[in-house]
């Protein structure tokens, strides 16, 4: 599988943050995606592209720790998760954010009540410091003014943001986006991946996006796998300007005609 | 259509021929897609091109993609395969409960050692919604229950002109059983059903994922301060109801039985022993813990939709009725054994 994967250079840059080794990704006996390997390096915006329906938001959930792997195993640095006791996951889990693609606010909270709550949960601040943290990701994210309202009082890409917010409310140190920019419109999109950039940039995380939006994929990526659903695996894997150039032709399709492009969830 | 297929035996091509066909719909156009299905499937060759403009492309279209192989066959379950279903499913359904319990009881030892946590606000809402918010439909329901029991037990008592010992009667039930059975249907009706929904509604909205997420258990966070409020409320709510029990029984007794407000008061705490008290108090902590269990685990074994929701909140109303019934029978069982 690694001779597919070019410029090697770049694999052994830096450091490794995230790694599946040898990943089956099933639904009881039904196998989604299989012998999927790859490292995801410190610093990195990691894309994980393909069509609809291939088994992204599934590998998403793997590699976050929500469901256990039918096979293979996923290292965060040298430990591996999911052979880890209980405890060391939770640890694991503590370090990484998740931005869902529904956002999965907690809807009986207000806004800064829900990116208090990891806080609330892991820190001993007061609820002064508290409230002036939780002000601070929202306003990071363009959500200055909105701490009181509900998850239901605001709109898809507001929750989206939102949700963003409160996956930064512990600084982690791997951040998941599921379908960032699914139902927003071009402009949001767009400022959205910006702001990815710049916190990557900023506060150094890695982050790990599933999408097919082109725009996206091209504005942020610095490496990525294709999963192919066909072939259940993966088919390809690097920067996607390279996979361009010297990708399989499945891909480089994908690439340039957009196939799978457009709106909405994959689920 | 199969014994037309057949039918077909060493024809190599099916053809449509439609073209004068001024109007159609998409009924039609099923119709025609399920024949070129089945043709393609044996290996015959389509022709459309003598369809009406805009319906073979169409019928293209719905050709192009070959069907799933994932694909689920339509299936109608027979009586014996329910039953069947129904019966596999027990020890699966057996070992989810059993697991449960077990991760309650993991979590519940967490907390005693302190390392788990939850929102304070959390059990302060479950104190609120099955303690105080609780209250009206508690003494409602409890003094008519007090009244009630007067009544029928009075009819019968007045043939021996014992009248007296309505008051005892109506205090001892009420302490002893029917107190606390009244405050645990209650309580499963209103607290039961709102934890099963609440939870799955979360479980739909990803909302328990994202606890996860950040490495925070459901366990600890959801059920545990449900679990605790409840088993702490439902014996406080149940003294109180006991109260409304008694109270209901003193107004029959002293308004329609014209026995004295002194005669009622000294019958109903002569016969009343601080053991049945107690035995109360320990059917109101199991149902407490009883409706909780069962209303926090279907919330989180809710499905991802709006009817698995409804359905989890049904199962734990039920459930924790039917469970409050044993219980109360149990406990019966043993205390009339060992005699007490």
């Amino acid at each position: 599988m690694n001779s597919t994967i070019p410029s090697p250079s770049i694999q052994n840059r830096t450091e490794t943050a995230v790694r599946a080794d040898d990943v089956t990704v099933a639904y009881g006996s039904r196998i989604i995606q299989q012998g999927l390997d790859f490292r995801i390096g410190k610093g990195d915006i990691f894309v994980i592209m393909g069509g609809s329906g291939c088994g992204k938001s599934s590998l998403l959930r793997v590699l976050m720790g929500l469901n256990p792997p039918a096979h293979g195993t996923v290292w965060y640095g040298e430990k591996d998760f999911w052979g880890a006791s209980a405890a060391e996951r939770d640890a694991i889990m503590r370090r990484t954010g998740v931005m869902f693609q529904s956002g999965a606010l907690w809807t009986s909270r207000t806004l800064a009540e829900n990116v208090a709550l990891p806080l609330e949960y892991y820190t001993d601040l007061s609820p002064r410091d508290i409230r002036e943290l939780a002000s601070l990701k929202l306003a990071l994210v363009g959500l200055a003014g909105f701490e009181d309202f509900y998850p239901s009082e605001i709109s898809c890409g507001m929750k989206k943001r939102a949700g963003l917010a409160r996956a930064l409310a512990l600084d982690p140190d791997v951040v998941y986006f599921d379908e960032p920019s699914a139902g927003l419109d071009p402009v949001s999109a767009a400022r959205l991946d910006e702001l990815i950039l710049q916190l990557r940039d900023t506060l150094g995380m890695t982050v790990v996006v599933v999408t097919h939006e082109l725009a996206s994929i091209f504005a942020i990526a610095s490496n990525s796998v294709f999963l192919d659903a066909k072939t259940k695996t993966m088919i390809a894997g690097g920067n996607p300007h390279d996979l361009l150039r010297h990708g399989p032709d499945d891909v480089v399709e994908f690439l340039t005609r957009g196939k799978g492009h457009g709106h909405g969830g994959d689920k | 259509m199969d014994a037309a297929l057949a039918e077909l035996e060493g024809a190599s091509t099916v053809e449509f021929r439609a073209r004068d066909l001024e109007s159609w719909d998409s009924l039609l156009l099923a119709a025609f897609n399920a024949v070129a299905r089945e043709a393609a499937r044996l290996g015959l060759r389509v022709d459309v091109s003598a369809l009406p403009d805009g319906m073979a492309p169409m019928l293209d279209m719905a050709l192009a993609v070959a069907p799933s192989d994932q694909a689920r066959g339509q299936h109608d379950e027979g009586f014996l395969e329910m039953i069947g279903g129904k019966v596999v499913a027990v020890p699966g359904i057996t070992r989810n409960v059993l697991e449960f319990m077990g991760e309650v009881t993991q979590s519940l030892l967490r907390f005693c050692s302190g390392r788990a946590s939850f929102s304070r606000r959390d059990l302060w809402n479950v104190f609120r919604e099955c303690g105080a918010d609780a209250l009206p439909i508690v003494t409602l329901t409890s003094l008519l229950l007090g009244l009630i029991l007067a009544f029928v037990s009075s009819m019968q008592l007045k043939l021996f002109g014992a009248e007296i010992y309505v008051a005892s009667l109506v205090g001892v039930s009420m302490v002893r059983v029917m107190g606390p059975v009244l405050t645990g249907i209650v309580l499963a009706g209103r607290t039961g059903a709102s934890f099963a929904a609440v939870i799955g509604s979360m479980q739909v909205n990803e909302e328990v994922d994202a606890l996860t997420g950040f490495g925070i258990s459901p366990m600890d966070f959801l059920v545990l301060p449900r679990v605790l409020g409840l088993a702490i409320m439902t014996p406080l709510l149940t003294i109180y109801s006991d109260i409304a029990g008694i109270a209901g029984g003193f107004l029959v007794g002293v308004l329609m039985l014209d026995i004295t407000p002194a005669a009622y008061m000294d019958n109903a705490l002569g016969f009343m022993k601080m053991s049945y008290v107690w035995i109360g108090l320990l059917h109101a902590l199991v149902f407490g813990i009883l409706i909780s269990l069962c209303g926090c685990y279907q919330g989180i074994r809710s499905g991802r939709n709006a009817a698995a929701v409804g359905h989890a909140t049904t199962a734990a109303v039920v459930n924790s009725i039917v469970g409050i019934i044993i219980a109360t029978s149990v406990i019966t069982i043993i205390f009339t054994v060992v005699d007490i």
